[in-house]
């Protein structure tokens, strides 16, 4: 089968002339490579989704094969650079999924108020929405002072993205309505300042926040907590590597930890499914028993 | 030909069309059925479980990972897109596509490269072109569409959208095109 010389017309993947035997050949070695040479595992990705996204960065960069993006980000450190934010940043919004954040505050929070000191860990917090949502939670709560939020990304430029609290101000009426919505208990517009196009959250809300590169596909545990957030991480990996993140998390949380997963990931298909229970039967709030 | 997978793409006017196409399939059915509706990002579980009140069949709002049975319907859930793997469903919060997240596009691409020619897609009413793409995809990689019979949809758009980009997709109302599905040759009745 011959490489396709002109670009499909489609956002996301290549012509139907394109072979998928080989399409699969192709991105296996991409992910090898880049593991081999960079250092980042992509190999246990979810098939689909990473497929999306190469070819979305191929086209991007006006190629027409895997076999070409391979040649340039192994070639490139800076096209590595490119990829590296389109598999790793993961598309999320403050107060996605508001009701989450109502059993939260209400099923879990008066948990919390029972330790003197709170862990909290945002594995794969991308840009930081949620790391600023739960923030923002604790400060009504009155927990924030007690708490450490360890707020992790495998990609250090989402961090910096993140350590710096700039939010799209186009975005704030969505976020405001979510904010709302969780039962928030003040005036969402008290939290940021507008500039530009941009609004500017408070960085008192940091204050106790700490942003480092961790990496959950390879690196280790580094504490245990009371509360760990992966929310739409673990759908962008495929079943092996959700069960090794999952062993991850169990020996990351204290007994009696909560584990908060999105809202259409379950543990149902992982053997940690009987070590928890649920705080609450439709939201994914799971709390550490055994 | 076996089928093994059905495909259904809806946006406006969506829940009564696919409440009539649920009713129409019979209680055992050999492939799995999964549907994509356009609704608002906060919308929740109630469309599963009113098509649920409908049938006999096992209705859901697809959870990452699950596996795909036969006789189950898997409907997309908001605010994320649903991509088919060979045996199995995964979720996406990628951007939306076209202003659409679930879109049906995404979904019926994904289906056709994991699926080949054993893939069924459905396009009902609607109001804009989702899903043509996918649909283009699913028969050009020899798969089978239905389309709607534009002018009994609620909004003609979408079915005739998706007849510009598949003119030989099989034109029919909504009972009709449940009945083939019925009458699918799928893999379960193939083996038994």
């Amino acid at each position: 089968m011959a490489v396709p010389l002109t670009k499909s017309p489609s956002l996301d993947g290549p012509p139907v002339s394109y072979d998928t035997d080989l399409e699969r050949i192709e991105i296996e070695l991409l992910l090898e490579g880049v593991y081999r040479h960079y250092g980042f595992d992509f190999r246990a990705y979810a098939y689909a989704s990473i497929r999306r996204r190469l070819w979305k960065r191929a086209e991007a960069e006006g190629l027409t094969s895997i076999s070409q993006l391979q040649a340039l980000v192994l070639h490139h450190p800076d096209a590595m650079e490119r990829m590296l934010l389109d598999l790793s940043v993961s598309v999320t919004a403050m107060f996605r999924d508001p009701t989450f954040y109502q059993v939260f505050r209400d099923e879990v929070v008066p948990l919390l108020r029972t330790y003197p000191f709170i862990r909290i860990w945002h594995a794969g917090c991308s840009t930081g929405e949620e790391v600023y949502s739960t923030a923002i939670l604790l400060e009504e709560e009155g927990l924030l002072d007690r708490a450490r939020i360890y707020a992790t990304d495998i990609n250090d430029a989402v961090l910096r993205q993140a350590k710096a609290g700039i939010f799209p101000l186009n975005r704030m009426q969505e976020y405001t309505d979510n904010y709302i919505r969780a039962g928030g208990k003040r005036s969402f517009s008290e939290y940021y300042t507008a500039k530009y196009d941009g609004a500017l959250f408070s960085p008192s809300l940091t204050r106790n926040v700490v942003f480092s590169q961790h990496n959950l596909v390879t690196d280790r545990s580094f504490s245990e907590f009371n509360v760990i957030f992966c929310r739409n991480v673990l759908i962008y990996f495929d079943r092996n590597l959700q069960q090794r993140v999952h062993a991850l998390f169990y020996d990351s949380l204290v007994m009696f930890g909560i584990l908060a997963l999105g809202s259409k990931e379950s543990l149902r298909f992982s053997q940690y499914e009987a070590c928890y229970e649920k705080v609450h039967p439709r939201e994914k709030l799971y709390r550490k028993v055994r | 030909m076996a089928y093994e997978i059905v495909v259904v793409g809806t946006s406006w006017g969506g829940l009564t069309a696919l409440r009539e196409l649920i009713t129409g399939l019979p209680g055992a059915l050999g492939v799995p059925v999964v549907v994509v509706q356009h609704r608002h990002r906060q919308s929740n579980h109630v469309m599963a479980t009113l098509l649920q009140d409908e049938t006999p069949l096992c209705v859901c709002e697809a959870e990452d990972k699950a596996p795909l049975e036969a006789g189950n319907v898997y409907v997309a859930p908001a605010d994320y897109h649903l991509l088919v793997e060979r045996g199995f469903l995964s979720l996406s919060t990628d951007e939306p596509v076209r202003f659409s997240r679930p879109s049906i596009d995404v979904t019926f691409r994904s289906a056709a490269d994991a699926y080949g020619a054993h893939t069924v897609g459905v396009i009902l009413t609607g109001a804009n072109a989702d899903g043509a793409e996918g649909l283009r995809r699913i028969v050009d990689r020899g798969g089978l569409a239905f389309v709607q019979l534009p002018a009994t949809a609620e909004s003609p758009a979408m079915p005739a959208a998706a007849l510009d980009a598949v003119p030989q997709a099989r034109v029919l109302t909504i009972e009709e095109i449940a009945r083939a599905i019925a009458e699918l040759p799928s893999p379960v009745e193939r083996a038994s």
